[in-house]
């Protein structure tokens, strides 16, 4: 009943937002949505070196970001400049030299806004097997990184002084967010990617009693909106990333609801009637 | 009485002449102590005086800029920061709490929450408790861990004064029943905790050191803190040979200023080198002699 390029979209839609779940959820505990952003933006660049030195698209978003990422860091340790303003410079520098390199090419035909918002008919059945594949590798990591993931977003110095290495977590935890942006890119689209780590992580926080119980909700509340989206698309004829995120947005919206508050207070009141 | 401290085994941590230096100025240097099992350490001073640094020296969370951490091998630290701000985005009971850096028995946990009170808010989420209930719940979560080295940096603070009794008396009966080394750090310069073995005066560099002296001998500060706080406050009372000025210099007792105070700087004699500018006498009460006689009490219980 649906078209294939629709199915395809769906089944890459719900890997990515499986992934982007447990992500999402360190992006707003560790308060990174901004620096998320940014890998995000720098992503055009990497689209741009991917079509000038004919490079594989995946691999090309996923060194940029990365190299971003560091450089960040790098400039984050030298201290010059705050956080804020480093990440501004960044994310809108690299999205620009992006842009600045594809109005050169003149010889290459590039669908602009397929990458900034996502385009649902660009994704192909290796693509499904990139997100599939890349989606499986970046949750066994995350399982594997969980522990020093969680404790040094509490705080790294008691992470480090108890033995796990908050410093390398951080690292992983880099290009582990550097290689779904990579991935998602098709689905949501550069601009918008953040917004599928961010808003389905904050939609859970209410209905979550610890860290791995908001992970998997996040996955799932993703899927949901993945799936919502998708079909809003193809029934109003909109663009499948903004699609996404309305849906995503509806489900948040949803979640702040009474009913919601209710649950909220129904779990508290098992605390142990602690005021 | 004390057999918990063993005297044939090295120390747990020892500092010797430990620095470090950030932004080319030195925020610690010229510090020496050990922390053995059984121990218990006291760091005081004022604010910006180095005691964090220093406990973050000791874990090696901060590599040294000078001089030597050495740590035991295989050295399991349980750590209480200064602070630790939980985005409320983070859903964790205090249960969840306890496992954070490593896994733990459910027995292992009950004890702990049961050891600092807090068994009764395991689902409490740690966003909602009190600032006395939040560093109970650290405290729980660092030694559910059985660590050899426990480090509290400033476990009292937000904590009233009753309080504050009730988690020095805590604190020591963690030492008795496990015997683990405690580095305790805390920004009263006058009080300490009774049960302290040394106290390390920190501004920049070693200040003084010694031991306190119980509340309990002093009628004053029995008749001011009350019989239950005689048993678990002490007093520290400080010998400095120096002035730290407003600006950061130093006054020392020969009346010359320097930009900094520490063991090499001339104004303080040094056992094995060479720099002294001028001579001391030795009952001069330089912050150097204290260091050392504090060194040899400690070598001559330890043996």
């Amino acid at each position: 009943m649906f078209d294939d390029f629709f199915i395809r979209a769906l089944v890459a839609g719900i890997g990515i937002a499986m992934v982007a779940g447990p992500l999402g959820c360190f992006v707003i505990w560790r308060r990174m949505a901004y620096f998320g952003d940014t890998m995000a933006h720098s992503a055009l660049l990497g689209v741009a070196l991917s079509l000038l030195l004919e490079l594989n698209l995946v691999v090309s978003v996923f060194i940029v970001a990365s190299v971003v990422s560091l450089l960040l860091l790098f400039l984050q340790k030298r201290g010059a400049l705050s956080t804020d303003a480093l990440l501004g410079i960044l994310s809108h520098s690299a999205l620009s030299i992006g842009l600045v390199i594809v109005a050169f090419m003149t010889w290459v035909r590039i669908d602009l806004v397929g990458f900034l918002f996502g385009d649902i008919l660009a994704v192909s059945e290796a693509d499904i097997d990139i997100i599939w594949g890349g989606g499986i590798l970046v949750i066994f990591a995350l399982v594997y990184l969980w522990r020093p993931l969680l404790a040094s977003t509490v705080n790294p110095e008691l992470a480090e002084a108890e033995g796990l290495k908050p410093e390398r977590a951080r690292l992983f935890f880099m290009l582990l967010m550097a290689l779904v942006i990579a991935i998602a890119m098709k689905i949501v689209g550069i601009l918008l990617i953040t917004s599928l780590l961010i808003i389905p992580a904050a939609t859970s926080r209410r209905f979550a009693g610890s860290p791995e119980i908001m992970a998997v909700l996040a996955s799932l509340i993703g899927a949901l909106a993945v799936a919502g989206g998708l079909f809003g698309s193809l029934h109003f004829d909109t663009p499948s990333g903004p699609s996404i995120v309305v849906a995503a947005l509806a489900l948040f919206v949803l979640s702040l609801l009474p009913i919601g508050r209710r649950l909220e207070s129904a779990s508290h009141s098992s605390h142990g009637g602690h005021p | 009485m004390l057999n918990y401290r063993s005297p044939e085994t090295k120390p747990l941590v020892s500092l010797s002449n430990t620095g470090v230096r950030r932004n080319g100025r030195w925020l610690v240097r010229g510090v020496e102590f050990s922390i053995s099992r059984g121990e218990i350490v006291t760091l005081i001073g004022p604010n910006g005086s180095g005691k964090s640094t220093t406990a973050k020296a000791a874990i090696g969370v901060l590599k040294p800029d000078e001089g030597h951490v050495e740590r035991i091998a295989g050295l399991r630290v349980g750590y209480v920061p200064q602070k630790l701000a939980i985005d409320w985005t983070l859903p964790l009971t205090v249960e969840r709490l306890m496992t954070l850096t490593g896994p733990l028995k459910g027995l292992e946990i009950e004890e702990a929450l049961a050891a600092t009170g807090m068994l009764h808010m395991a689902k409490a989420e740690v966003q909602h408790l009190s600032g006395g209930e939040f560093q109970r719940a650290l405290l729980a979560r660092a030694i559910a861990r059985k660590p050899d080295l426990l480090v509290l940096d400033e476990p009292v603070q937000g904590v009233d004064f009753s309080g504050e009794i009730a988690l020095y008396e805590l604190i020591k009966q963690i030492r008795n029943r496990t015997g683990c080394g405690i580095l305790l750090i805390s920004h009263d310069l006058h009080i300490v905790m009774a049960e302290t073995d040394t106290v390390v005066c920190l501004n920049g560099h070693v200040c003084c050191r010694g031991t306190p002296q119980a509340v309990s001998r002093s009628p004053e500060y029995l008749k001011l803190f009350g019989r239950r706080a005689a048993g678990a406050l002490a007093v520290y009372s400080h010998h400095h040979d120096h002035t730290h000025l407003p600006d950061g210099r130093v006054l020392h007792a020969d009346g010359s200023i320097t930009e900094s105070c520490f063991p090499g700087d001339g104004h303080h004699h040094h056992h094995d080198e060479a720099v002294d500018v001028h001579d001391h006498d030795p009952d001069c009460g330089c912050g150097h002699h204290t260091r050392l006689q504090g060194f040899e009490k400690a070598e001559k219980r330890d043996v």
